[in-house]
């Protein structure tokens, strides 16, 4: 009843609408008004939540649903993360969660019929202490293991990658792992290819559509209170990354989350200069350069909590000290942006993805300051999640449950800064 | 760069504090007894609201003491810091208080 026909794009299409000036393209998606009864709403309109609603109406057949966005789409953390996409996690279940996500990451262009700029230039983890390079070789064999591709570079063939790079800095560089399938992607692009797709196959993107309430019946889901009026439905997933705790607790229940800022920036744009990601655990920075030709720098989390959407001085000047001496070429770069998002941090630095004590509520949570890499596979598995009313195989350890009986993944010697 | 009133020294830069995360959580006296759930509500379960945030700073490179704070977690205005085991500030007993949660348990034998 509601399918728009997508226009497709290709060499064709541009051609032809070349030939009228590019006065012909469709808008890529609707802005319908809420039905008052949807099969499924998804809560949260960035990458993870508009892909969520493109699986579950493409892999599950489910047609009648929703994503409900507080804002406009993709303008939270997909629109403000470092553009970063690898898969070398240290433990099992990690490493198989993201790299499901870097496999879908290799045809999602291809997939959507939408060019998220998938980019895979190489992601290089840099040592820089005698344990940096024991836990870099120890990861490495593990991914290895696991069948995602890895390698130890000696500082050598790190200057023959990055020749202005400089490695007796205060840490002196000792070496670093690369990953060549990891790369970078267009983010924006992400958020729209996934809105694109899904809007084609039905979906309803509801934009400036907060939640203000969260109603059950009997222990389980009845509907949504949101500022476009109440929409009723039995199942919801929450996929709110920053805001994951304050919708908990219009659910009445908490979350083992911590909201911070995280902080990035870019420069001025320049000639191609950097061929790779950069990243650095231990004097916390990272660093690649856009397709526009812009740095784009990320830092650290503020320590403190916030939802202030803005980090704090200190942790810029950190992060510049740490680049600057990394490559000192750049010490007269002039910074162009800045901004922040609001990450939620979980005590093992690894999402929460399954069901919650209320029935019908499913959470996507937790991803911390690493969230983007996992935007399709986030979503495919949340989709499996919420249509099959269990968990995959794939995220059945990610559980909510894993806080009372102990089975942490601990991700965060191997993930803790740098995502 | 955030001011922060440490009720020791006085109002300092924020690079002299380190954060302690949510405050007035107490640790559980009757361990022995406590289920998982239990445990796992005190180790890991935060609320972190989006607004005025009970929370606990350290002057980490001042005079090394712990010390309570409320804090709006949305514009990260202080409005009041306190020493441990000191009267709150009006704001703090004045601040909406979220709703009970639903089916949370009560953990019997707590210091609050």
């Amino acid at each position: 009843m509601k399918e728009p026909g997508m226009q497709k794009f290709s060499i064709w299409s541009l051609l032809r609408n070349a030939a009228s000036y590019h006065e012909g393209w469709q808008r890529q998606w609707r802005s319908p008004e809420p039905q008052r009864e949807y099969d499924a709403v998804v809560v949260g309109g960035g990458g993870h939540g508009l892909a969520t609603a493109y699986y579950l109406a493409k892999e599950h057949g489910l047609r009648n649903i929703a994503v409900v966005e507080r804002g406009w789409l993709g303008g939270g953390n997909t629109a403000r993360n470092t553009t970063i996409v690898r898969s070398n996690y240290l433990w099992d279940e990690a490493t198989h969660l993201y790299e499901k996500s870097m496999k879908l990451w290799e045809g999602l262009s291809q997939d959507l019929n939408y060019n998220v700029m998938f980019s895979q230039r190489g992601v290089m983890n840099l040592g820089h202490t005698l344990q940096d390079m024991r836990e870099i070789e120890r990861r490495v064999t593990a991914n290895r293991l696991n069948g995602v591709d890895a390698e130890v570079l000696s500082p050598q063939q790190i200057r023959e990658i990055l020749p202005f790079i400089n490695l007796n800095t205060r840490y002196p560089v000792l070496g670093a792992s690369l990953q060549r399938r990891a790369g970078v992607a267009r983010h924006d692009a992400v958020a729209w290819g996934f809105a694109r797709g899904a809007d084609a196959l039905g979906v309803d993107i509801l934009q400036n559509c907060e939640v203000t309430g969260i109603r059950r019946e009997g222990g389980a889901v009845v509907g949504l209170d949101t500022a476009r009026g109440f929409i009723k439905t039995k199942k919801v997933a929450i996929v709110a990354a920053g805001h994951s705790s304050v919708l908990a607790s219009l659910a009445g229940f908490r979350l083992p989350l911590e909201s911070h800022p995280l902080q990035a920036l870019v420069s001025e744009p320049m000639k191609p200069i950097f061929p790779t990601v950069v990243m650095s655990n231990a004097i916390h920075a990272y660093i690649s350069q856009s397709d526009k030709g812009d740095l784009v720098i990320g830092a650290g989390i503020d320590h403190y909590t916030g939802y202030g959407q803005r980090g704090s001085f200190p942790i810029i000047e950190g992060t510049l000290q740490a680049i600057v001496e990394l490559f000192p070429l750049f010490s007269r770069v002039r910074m162009n942006r800045q901004w922040g998002g609001i990450v939620d941090v979980s005590p093992d630095a690894c999402p929460i993805i399954g069901l919650t004590p209320v029935k019908g509520l499913y959470i996507n949570c937790g991803w911390g300051t690493g969230g983007f890499k996992a935007t399709p596979g986030s979503g495919w598995v949340m989709a499996h999640t919420l249509a099959q009313d269990r968990p995959h195989r794939l995220n059945e350890a990610f559980t909510l449950d894993r806080f009372y009986n102990g089975h942490l993944i601990d991700e965060h010697g191997a993930a803790a800064v740098a995502h | 760069m955030l001011i922060i009133d440490c009720p020791f020294c006085g109002p300092r830069a924020e690079s002299e504090f380190a954060y302690g995360g949510e405050g007035g959580i107490a640790r559980p006296l009757a361990t022995e007894t406590l289920t998982d759930e239990q445990w796992g509500d005190y180790v890991f379960m935060r609320s972190n609201p989006k607004g005025l945030h009970h929370e606990q700073w350290r002057h980490a490179s001042g005079c090394g003491k712990w010390f309570n704070a409320l804090r709006d977690t949305l514009t990260y205005r202080f409005h009041g810091t306190w020493k441990i085991g000191a009267e709150p500030p009006e704001a703090f007993t004045r601040r909406v208080q979220p709703a009970a949660p639903v089916g949370e348990t009560v953990v019997e034998g707590l210091a609050r």
